[in-house]
């Protein structure tokens, strides 16, 4: 079998942490391998995701970043050839048992893509689809309520309050990425997983995102996925760096970003390898 | 480290500020060296060239200002890149108030060279200098070759430095006891002392940014201290 990287790394990552934090941990990641095809993608990945906070995950192209962030909510099911080994547990249960409901897994660990990606309807409609088929509202009184709340807990509610039946389509980037985020906490979730959520956008509509996310953090746990180390570094309080598939370095983000331990970590951070 | 930047031109902009650093401290180890000399050979010519001198340091750190902030700027620099930059506008603080303080001796020595020499203070001074400029001489090379064991020498060293102060202090202050008639000179003399202990203070902050630089935390070890001469009485 042909393995693209070698598997006699050390299955830890350096921990790069001076603070401990006392919260618990939402996610925990074991052992966490992941193939396509023949292709290793992800080799013993072991990470802890703390509450209510926000986790980057940086690394360069490649490295296997977004298909970690796939693991969460099991979205990597759905790519053909695609194998996932080891645990992932959300609250202490693992997500990969036999019987999970993955509908019901992928309400509770939410996702935003890069691209804004609202469905072809209305405002209000991309924010009520995902409520109206996990039946979360009685009524239409309820169903405005649910609307309203994740569209001003998303910062959209004043720019839109008047052109909810307009399409979502029809909104600029930075809107509809936040109509997207407001389609996501619509279903309650727990975690958000967030994937270059601002790479499509100006630096203003940029800067939205990112005081939202760290609103958000309040009331959900958030990973996400840049290529921007000092978005990473201004959004996240953990950071963990990945490089061929590997989980190199994790820790305070402070940490990451000021005194790094790997080599491979320096490297990155500075500008050294890409 | 090793590896080069990807941005090739972020490697000149840090070669840079080491350049600059590096000049900075020739000029001030220069200075004082010129300044404890001029004052032990009461060379009024070689004061004077030191109170000019002092200007081409003062223009260096305002070159390090300026292109710290433009480096900051323009390149957000992180890790161990965001501490050389740092710690370089630190320095750059550090070594002016160096060549300020040599400039005030030098100053002095203008002054002392018109009067009556005092015992065998000058001496003290210039031994105690000589282990300032070799601090200063350390702190550089530990600087240059992110040495952590020279830079944590540095730092130990200021001891003998306050020691001599201290000695010098009641050394002073008795020469002023036994005939009134030294105290001008003695006056000045005690604030030449402060001077070059006082620039023995800054090389040690400079030796702890070169530990933080080198290990990304400043140091936690208490740095022991023995300055006693606010605490003298001669009687």
């Amino acid at each position: 079998m042909e393995l693209a990287i070698h598997t006699d790394v050390s299955a830890n990552a350096r921990v790069n942490t001076q603070g401990h934090t006392s919260k618990p941990h939402k996610v925990t990641a074991e052992g966490v391998n992941v193939f396509y095809g023949n292709k290793q993608a992800l080799n013993q990945v072991n990470l802890d995701i703390p509450s209510n906070m926000v986790t980057a995950l940086i690394g360069p192209s490649g490295c296997g970043k977004s298909t970690f962030l796939r693991c969460l909510n099991r979205m990597n099911d759905v790519v053909d050839g695609c194998r996932v080994e080891g645990e992932i547990n959300l609250d202490g249960e693992n997500i990969y048992a036999r019987g999970v409901d993955v509908v019901h897994l992928r309400a509770r660990v939410g996702m935003v893509f890069q691209k804004p990606n609202p469905f072809p309807k209305s405002i209000y409609d991309n924010v009520a689809y995902g409520p109206r088929i996990h039946g979360l509202a009685k009524s239409r009184t309820d169903m405005d309520e649910i609307v309203m709340t994740s569209l001003e807990k998303a910062g959209l509610l004043d720019e839109v309050r008047d052109r909810l039946d307009a399409p979502g389509t029809g909104l600029s980037g930075g809107q509809q990425q936040r109509l997207c985020i407001a389609r996501a906490i619509a279903v309650e979730p727990e975690v958000i997983l967030m994937d270059e959520p601002c790479s499509a956008l100006d630096p203003i509509a940029t800067a939205k995102i990112e005081e939202l996310i760290d609103e958000l953090k309040e009331n959900y746990t958030i990973i996400m996925v840049t290529h921007s180390m000092q978005q990473a570094a201004r959004v996240s309080q953990k950071t963990a760096f990945f490089h061929l598939g590997e989980l190199v370095e994790q820790g305070d983000t402070m940490d990451i970003f000021t005194k790094p331990i790997d080599e491979r970590t320096k490297a990155y951070v500075t500008g050294r390898i890409g | 480290m090793e590896h080069e930047h990807i941005v090739s031109s972020f490697d000149e902009d840090l070669g840079r500020l080491d350049s600059i650093i590096a000049e900075m401290g020739g000029l001030a180890e220069r200075q004082l060296a010129d300044a404890v000399d001029a004052l032990s050979r009461r060379d009024v010519a070689l004061a004077k060239k030191v109170i000019a001198s002092d200007k081409q340091i003062d223009l260096l750190e305002e070159e390090i200002d300026n292109f710290t902030i433009r480096v900051l700027a323009l390149r957000q620099p992180m890790a161990e890149d965001l501490r050389a930059v740092v710690v370089a506008l630190k320095m750059a603080s550090n070594l002016e108030r160096i060549g300020d303080y040599a400039k005030n001796v030098a100053k002095r020595t203008l002054t002392l060279s018109a009067m009556e020499p005092v015992g065998n203070a000058t001496q003290t001074i210039q031994r105690m200098a000589r282990q300032v400029q070799s601090m200063i001489k350390n702190v550089l090379d530990a600087y240059g070759a992110h040495d952590l064991a020279k830079a944590d020498d540095v730092r130990m060293r200021d001891e003998e430095v306050d020691l001599m102060h201290t000695s010098l202090f009641r050394e002073l202050l008795t020469y002023m006891l036994e005939d009134p008639r030294n105290i001008t000179a003695c006056t000045h003399l005690l604030f030449v002392a402060k001077n070059v202990e006082r620039i023995g203070d800054h090389v040690t902050s400079i030796a702890e940014n070169v530990h933080f630089l080198v290990s990304g935390d400043k140091p936690t070890d208490e740095r022991p201290k023995n300055d006693l001469s606010s605490q003298t009485i001669v009687e």
